[in-house]
């Protein structure tokens, strides 16, 4: 963007006169712009500090409560592991695995409606993209509580929020691979008369496998990690175990739990990493 | 190969794949039936959700006072983590490239960026719950470890994927280490870094709803509380607010970055 200043306007028109031009980095509107940026930024924060209600004699004595908790927690007893920790751990990564699965039964035909290249009717188009972002804009813990109340406590609620939670990533993700997709295999195979079914089969999915496969992976990974907290709220998984440690103050039990999530996100993305190597 | 052949290999069935679906609808099976999971259960479940839905509408909103209280307190949780966040993980950040770095300064930056993203947010504030108290700090605490985590980790991958010519241009005229660091390094990333930080920001909006659950102050402490009391109306009152919050950030966050481009 270039701004002319008023004093050497008047040289505009000579040969020299790109030259004379006073050059700006953005204009007035977008100067503008960030000042307004900016200036909300510093509002938002000077409001937030002015009021938010923190007791000062809990920020002072933070550090010293937080190493206090370390020190208590330290070392982690691993007798609990075997007949605590071990069960709730494999049950956290079915909850996963098996949100994961379901999931993608729910969210393949969804991506189907919502890609415009599969489903040529906008209306659809909508429809489908409105479900897959009521998914994605709930939060998994949200979800998690929402089946705690239908189905009552245990691990087919940590299922079901999971599932929830991941269409609309999945959902999202896989409606995008489809639309660009390119359009000659389909074309071939839709002159040769082949039916829909073949079509999407053969036309979109070869095109599409690799980002499938991404995606079901990075998913995965990421259920993992949040199936961890689901018991919190009482969904099944590790993290029932973690809640009745804290609360029955067995500092060394929650450390050894924390341990083996920590273990399993570890192994977990490891894993991801190793299979996306050999796959894509 | 002959045409026919190839015609025939290209439309051959794909037993690899299908024995890998076989393999997953049985390990389907076997899980579910270790969760526990029923078809009457499922049926079960969701003939109630049907209730459920019913207590839900129409959204009970008397509570107003309450429910805005909750949301200022997740804002403000949202703004002060953030910025506490984006401060910190710049530091932390330079101090991990290990383009800028002797080993033995990036490798314990890189560990400590590697344990704040172990852990997920809602554990994190379970812990400073603990230490320090229910509240509004817990929450902020929890916020900013998950700030550092993913602001310092990706603008430090970005930092090793710049340019070393401008770098050694600045080195070669005698500049000492931060005149590099301000004109060699950071006008490379500065966008990038701007970048993460409105994605992060418009994720502690969305988690600082959620660290209250685990009572570390916000709106997550009045909807748990609201599920416990079966106060249905209510919970879909406050998510109907969450959820308008979000969209608005995102709003916000596309117009940010157009100003800020």
């Amino acid at each position: 963007m270039t701004g002319i200043a008023g004093p050497i306007a008047r040289e505009l028109r000579g040969p020299t006169a790109p030259l004379m031009r006073e050059w700006t980095r953005f204009s007035p509107r977008q100067r503008l712009a960030r000042y307004t940026v900016w200036l909300a930024i510093v509002a938002a924060l000077v409001w937030s500090v002015r009021s938010i209600e923190i007791i000062p004699e809990f920020l002072w004595d933070a550090p010293e409560q937080m190493a206090d908790l370390l020190v208590r927690m330290w070392p982690p007893d691993l007798r609990y592991y075997p007949d605590a920790v071990h069960a709730a751990l494999i049950e956290t990564i079915h909850i996963a695995t098996l949100g994961t699965i379901l999931s993608f039964g729910m969210a393949v035909p969804l991506a189907l409606l919502a890609s415009r290249v599969i489903t040529p009717f906008a209306v659809l188009n909508g429809f489908a993209q409105l479900l897959l972002v009521a998914s994605r804009s709930v939060n998994t813990l949200v979800w998690a509580l929402v089946f705690v109340a239908v189905f009552g406590p245990g691990a087919a609620a940590g299922v079901m929020a999971v599932a929830f939670r991941s269409i609309g990533f999945v959902g999202k993700l896989l409606a995008e691979a489809l639309d660009e997709t390119a359009s000659g295999p389909v074309e071939a195979l839709r002159a040769a008369g082949a039916p829909w079914g073949s079509v999407v089969l053969k036309g979109y999915w070869p095109q599409v496998q690799p980002a499938f496969w991404g995606i079901a992976l990075f998913r995965w990974d990421i259920n993992v990690r949040e199936s961890a907290v689901l018991g919190l709220v009482g969904a099944g998984g590790i993290g029932v175990v973690l809640d009745d440690a804290l609360n029955f103050f067995q500092w060394d039990k929650a450390a050894t739990v924390l341990l083996a999530i920590f273990a399993v996100v570890i192994v977990a993305e490891i894993f991801v990493t190793r299979v996306r190597a050999r796959l894509i | 190969m002959s045409g026919a052949e190839a015609a025939r290999r290209a439309f051959a069935p794909n037993w690899q794949g299908r024995a890998a679906l076989a393999a997953l609808a049985i390990y389907s099976v076997y899980a579910a039936s270790q969760l526990d999971i029923g078809l009457e259960r499922i049926w079960h479940g969701f003939s109630e959700a049907g209730a459920f839905l019913g207590r839900m509408v129409p959204p009970n909103f008397t509570r107003w006072q309450l429910l805005l209280d909750g949301m200022l307190e997740s804002l403000q949780i949202a703004f002060i983590s953030s910025a506490v966040g984006i401060v910190l993980s710049l530091p932390i950040a330079l101090l991990a490239a290990r383009n800028l770095m002797p080993w033995w300064v990036s490798a314990p930056a890189r560990a400590f960026i590697g344990f704040c993203r172990s852990l997920h947010y809602v554990i994190v504030a379970i812990l400073f719950v603990k230490a320090i108290g229910f509240g509004v700090l817990a929450g902020i605490c929890a916020l900013v470890v998950a700030s550092i985590g993913f602001i310092s980790k990706l603008f430090a991958e970005a930092i090793e994927e710049i340019s070393p010519k401008q770098v050694e241009a600045v080195r070669a005229t005698g500049a000492g280490f931060a005149a590099v660091l301000l004109y060699g390094v950071l006008p490379q990333v500065a966008s990038r870094f701007v970048g993460f930080c409105i994605y992060q920001i418009d994720s502690n909006l969305r988690n600082s709803t959620m660290v209250g659950i685990v009572g570390a102050g916000g709106i997550g402490g009045t909807l748990f509380a609201a599920f416990k009391r079966f106060d249905y109306d209510f919970v879909a009152a406050i998510l109907l607010v969450i959820i308008a919050l979000i969209f608005a950030a995102e709003l916000v966050a596309t117009r940010v970055r157009a100003a800020l481009r």
